[in-house]
């Protein structure tokens, strides 16, 4: 396997890192990530994992884990994550081809700002879902509350995953965030550049259309969906750890106490040197899995089955969630009495580690669920 | 050439040739079970050679067979697989050969390539001191030319990996008295079996001896068994630990995967596979050894022409020594009380030497407090004290 980036790979993510640099919101005025977000839409960016036939750029986990780690570097506040690396995997893995032909050119080209709506924390498990489906005549009525959903208050259509009432199964419905029923109110969160609201659905009527999962793979769709959305996070976590670790080094080489740089400490030096060792490890574990889940989406030889997916997958997870808290943790105690204050950049990537630490699996359930296949063989 | 082919290639060899008087040693040899079968494990490198898998990566010109890294790497990993043994040429092959093809005369090359390439002769390396381990430059071992040109060695060399078993040392020697750091060293190819040389073995913390202090007492070599010039000497040695570019510590994997293994069935075996919290580390070991793959398969890609720093290949020595530390731990506290007794059980006695041998790893070929120190100053810029 070749982990070596093409030219176009390379060119997206240089594209990427000067864009992000200046235009980084993290910031700025909430009332600006409208324009932030079109822009990105404008660039294609949310196209880029939509198949060639339905308009989009037809490329793979590589392409849009670039953007991710570059994202997750300036901690940008948009519905990206929400509405390319959750709603559009969700229909891609999950969707009916009907519903993919629908729906996918919107959220591509930014018509449309999505979430999708799991268990806590998108839990993909069917007994975790909080959101109850109810036949009516063609349609159906949904029911329930989802106590944390991803939104940033652009969001136009949430894909909820909801348990069919008197049936084990469960569906995949669109509901638009204005629908009759629907109650959306912003939640007061530590991690700010992720913003999240409470969505009450009380009986809100869908039709037929609104169905959107294909019956036959939503269960196994959503799991996918989980596990693929974990490596692009983990993705966006690289890029946290990254910039940790850009702090650090900076802060450390300006800053003089008894009449020298605090980076010639070798106390310094070797805390620094150890979240190189993470993020680096990290980095190439998730580069190296995305080339890989690449491949497997190009050839049937490579094709990766659901267990060999998970394990691939949970290494990335697991060594992205501990080294962009490592990192996020140092650069706080690196920059010393600043470290602690508002003004200061570090506690912006606290926040987000600590944040992206519990959604799509804590570390410790990636590596029990890794550990049962490891070890409880028939 | 087709890779999956080569690998294909590999191991029937290994299936049709690691067998019989040979068998004994699958898994065997290797850092932390040297001692084991030494002299068999030399028969098996002329039986290696003559199967054409030794020195892979040299140019053809030299004997070799230029592979490119990927179909190295992929020799190492089959070949482990196969569970090939520990290699007692490897210092030969890996560190003198490059050292020689890159900076020594044509004579040298005809002298000593052979000898290497067929697994007739062994070597080990004479860089470390007592008074020089970190600090490598503080060599105190002196050289100097008797009138008729040949070189004497009055010093002292220690952790050398294998000296009992080789044939040749190389050595880094002070040849300009007066002299400090750098400058004024030489690098000399020294012949091990003369009576100015003197190998005691050093008794490591796991009772076996596979390292030694080398006492040279005017212990001679010719005076053509210099390469480079007389005070090029750590130039000479820097280009040679540039040579090993990682294609046999990726293979090191394949071992590490294999100890994971054993480890997995051992807990699988006495129940340690219930405990939540043993379960999450052997998740965590899992996962820090694809960390190391994927780091290593990063350290492939293609660069060609760029002269930028390879983070990948900076923290790897630190990477793998410290989550191969760990997982001997792991290992103990998988086996429990039966750790405390010497096993004969295979998986037993190796995931044993891993606890105690990785101890090691952390110290030889640049310390952990070293590695860091490395990291910081060529991968972060951090400046030097």
């Amino acid at each position: 396997m070749n982990l070596t980036l093409s030219d176009e790979q390379r060119a997206l993510q240089e594209t990427a890192a000067d864009f992000l640099a200046e235009q980084g919101n993290a910031r700025k005025d909430v009332q600006d990530d409208a324009g932030l977000w079109a822009h990105i839409v404008e660039l294609g960016w949310a196209a880029v994992q939509v198949p060639e036939e339905l308009d989009g750029l037809g490329l793979g986990a590589v392409e849009l884990g670039l953007l991710m780690e570059e994202m997750g570097r300036r901690l940008v506040r948009t519905p990206f994550f929400s509405t390319v690396v959750l709603a559009q995997t969700a229909l891609l893995q999950a969707g009916s081809a009907h519903a993919q032909q629908r729906c996918l050119p919107a959220l591509a080209f930014g018509a449309q700002a999505a979430t999708l709506i799991l268990g806590p924390g998108l839990d993909a498990d069917p007994a975790t879902l909080t959101v109850h489906a109810r036949r009516d005549g063609e349609g159906w009525h949904l029911h329930g509350e989802a106590a944390q959903v991803l939104d940033d208050g652009q969001i136009d259509v949430a894909y909820v995953a909801a348990r069919l009432e008197g049936d084990a199964a469960i569906g995949l419905f669109e509901v638009q965030a204005g629908a009759t029923g629907v109650e959306r109110t912003p939640l007061e969160v530590w991690d700010l550049t992720r913003p999240q609201a409470r969505w009450c659905f009380d009986e809100v009527r869908v039709d037929a259309e609104a169905r959107v999962d294909d019956a036959d793979k939503v269960c196994a769709g959503l799991v996918r969906t989980r596990v693929l959305a974990a490596l692009q996070l983990a993705a966006e976590q690289v890029g946290g750890a990254a910039q940790c670790l850009q702090l650090a080094v900076d802060y450390t080489k300006e800053r003089v106490q008894f009449g020298r740089p605090v980076a010639t400490f070798q106390a310094v030096k070797h805390r620094v040197a150890e979240m190189m060792v993470r993020m680096e490890t990290a980095r190439s574990t998730v580069r190296g899995v995305m080339a890989r889940v690449a491949a497997a989406a190009e050839s049937d030889a490579a094709a990766l089955d659901d267990a060999a997916l998970f394990a691939e997958v949970s290494a990335a997870r697991v060594l992205a969630t501990e080294a962009y808290r490592y990192c996020a943790q140092e650069a706080i105690q690196l920059h010393g009495g600043v470290g602690f204050t508002w003004e200061y950049d570090p506690q912006l990537h606290f926040k987000r580690a600590q944040w992206a630490s519990q959604w799509l699996g804590a570390s410790s359930a990636w590596r029990e669920t890794l550990a049962a296949q490891l070890l409880d063989v028939a | 050439m087709n890779e999956q082919e080569f690998r294909k290639e590999v191991a029937a060899w290994m299936a049709t040739h690691l067998v019989g008087r040979f068998a004994c040693l699958k898994h065997r040899g290797g850092p932390g079970d040297e001692e084991a079968y030494p002299a068999l494990r030399k028969e098996w490198e002329q039986e290696m050679a003559s199967g054409g898998w030794v020195g892979l990566g040299w140019p053809k010109e030299h004997g070799g067979r230029d592979l490119p890294l990927a179909l190295q790497l992929a020799f190492h990993e089959e070949y482990v697989r196969a569970g090939g043994p520990g290699r007692m040429g490897h210092i030969g092959e890996t560190l003198t050969a490059p050292t020689l093809i890159a900076l020594g005369t044509p004579e040298q090359q005809r002298r000593f390539l052979p000898g290497i390439r067929e697994g007739r002769e062994y070597w080990a390396q004479g860089y470390s001191e007592p008074g020089a381990g970190s600090d490598l430059a503080a060599i105190s071992t002196r050289c100097w030319q008797d009138e008729d040109g040949r070189w004497r060695l009055q010093g002292q060399k220690v952790w050398t990996s294998l000296a009992h078993e080789s044939d040749w040392i190389f050595v880094i020697a002070r040849s300009t008295p007066g002299s400090v750091g750098r400058e004024g060293l030489s690098f000399l190819l020294v012949p091990l079996d003369q009576p100015g040389i003197e190998i005691h073995p050093i008794r490591q913390l796991t009772g076996e001896a596979e390292f030694n202090s080398v006492f040279f007492d005017g212990a001679v070599t010719e005076a053509d068994c210099i390469v480079g010039q007389p005070g090029e000497g750590w130039k000479v040695a820097m280009a040679l630990l540039g040579f090993e570019r990682g294609v046999s510590t990726l293979g090191q994997q394949m071992h590490f995967s294999h100890e994971l293994q054993l480890l997995l069935e051992v807990a699988r075996a006495n129940g340690a596979a219930q405990d939540p919290a043993i379960r999450q580390r052997i998740a965590d070991a899992w996962i820090g050894l694809q960390g190391l793959r994927y780091n290593g398969l990063r350290m492939l890609e293609d660069d060609t022409g760029s002269t930028k720093v390879r983070p990948e290949a900076l923290i790897y020595k630190y990477a793998w020594s410290n989550w191969h530390r760990d997982l001997g731990q792991l290992a103990m506290d998988v086996i429990g009380v039966a750790g405390d007794v010497r096993s004969d059980e295979d998986a037993v006695r190796r995931l044993q030497q891993v606890f105690f041998f990785s101890r090691s790893d952390t110290i030889y070929a640049g310390t952990n407090e070293i590695q860091l120190n490395i990291i910081s100053e060529r991968g972060l810029g951090m400046p030097r004290g």
